[in-house]
């Protein structure tokens, strides 16, 4: 249950920040997320790309929820894309789609947030 | 680290609850009402309105005495049997699934009833996590889930909460953040008898995720369970004379 089987790998591109979600994100990746989050330094969006992520249960969405929590604090807008019809339907079902803005692909993101 | 797709894409089909707009309840249970949950959204802690509170109950219990996977098993099965008294848990019969909705039945100061619900929105062998609807006293979800640890077993409720309204949130700070303690603390010593373990401390870490309010959110009172459960309440007799006039004619 808490060891992390997910990797975030962050990158930059132009003012936002985009980060590469691969594995099972669950409770035990808050570690690695939270690393993740503090090498996104001051950009001003965060894009999650799941595109490979392989599973995600409650606590990842929890997880999810915290993340959104510090870049609100910090003023981000936080996105996503690569999600499967079925973690779109997640987050609907939890109704992250209603603060997280999910795209279909990286080029969709980065021009929602004027970073393309 | 990670397994096929199709694997992956078994367990997603399995575990989650479908999507659903509003929640519908199929059957009411003899002593539930069900006012407060069909047809209500369901609300997560972005959609509330107070603080932002992670809380994390765990208990321990030897290992020898049972697995995580079968400590969820039983508290799956018996989830009701473990709330505290003066609360009732009316489970779906089937038990606890993803997609199924249960209906609650709570106490609150003042002799106040609060008719509410939650629906299962996650299940698999090591945790499951219900989600509350609007007008529940809070929105977000609770995660129930076990794991291994040494010698022991490690049971855990963890709450992921926003107070739903101002009137929520006003009770929490008058005594609310301390019942809730009591609550789970008690389900999960209820949790640690069912396998002959008493006299274990339950550690309790709160830990506030978000000290802002969203005060955009102050209109969620309209939706208020404790507020609609108590007009239902005051309603009673005029619904028993309806339906005794509706009876004789």
């Amino acid at each position: 249950m808490t060891e992390a089987t997910a990797t975030f790998e962050v990158r930059r591109h132009g003012s936002a920040a985009l980060v590469d979600i691969k594995g099972d994100v669950t409770a035990g990746s808050e570690g690695v997320l939270m690393t993740a989050y503090e090498d996104v330094g001051s950009a001003s969006a965060v894009v999650l790309n799941f595109s490979g992520l392989s599973y995600m249960n409650s606590g990842g969405i929890g997880l999810l929820v915290t993340l959104l929590v510090r870049a609100n604090r910090h003023a981000q807008t936080l996105l996503a894309y690569g999600l499967s019809d079925h973690y779109r339907q997640i987050f609907e079902l939890t109704r992250l789609d209603e603060a997280i803005g999910i795209h279909d692909n990286e080029q969709a993101a980065l021009r929602a947030v004027g970073a393309s | 680290m990670t397994e096929p797709a199709e694997q992956a894409a078994a367990r997603d089909a399995t575990n989650w609850a479908k999507t659903v707009s509003r929640l519908n309840v199929s059957t009411v249970p003899e002593g539930a009402t069900g006012i407060n949950v069909s047809g209500k959204r369901l609300a997560s802690p972005i959609q509330g309105f107070g603080k932002m509170w992670q809380k994390t109950y765990q208990i321990r219990v030897p290992r020898e005495r049972v697995s995580a996977a079968e400590l969820i098993s039983a508290w799956k099965l018996h989830f009701p049997d473990f709330w505290p008294p003066g609360n009732r848990f009316y489970g779906p019969l089937t038990g606890i699934a993803p997609g199924e909705v249960a209906l609650i039945e709570a106490s609150l100061p003042g002799r106040l009833k609060l008719s509410t619900g939650v629906m299962v929105m996650y299940a698999d062998e090591e945790s499951f996590t219900l989600m509350t609807p609007e007008g529940h006293m809070f929105a977000g979800w609770i995660t129930f889930s076990a794991s291994e640890q040494g010698d022991a077993t490690v049971a855990q409720a963890q709450v992921l909460m926003r107070a739903s309204d101002p009137i929520f949130e006003l009770g929490l700070v008058l005594g609310g953040h301390r019942q809730e303690d009591v609550f789970w603390e008690t389900t999960l010593h209820n949790v640690a008898a069912h396998f002959d373990v008493t006299g274990v401390e339950v550690d309790t870490a709160v830990v506030c995720v978000d000290k802002g309010r969203q005060w955009k959110r102050w209109t969620n009172v309209w939706h208020s369970a404790a507020i609609r459960s108590t007009i239902y309440m005051l309603n009673a007799p005029f619904r028993a004379l309806d339906a005794v006039f509706r009876g004789t004619r």
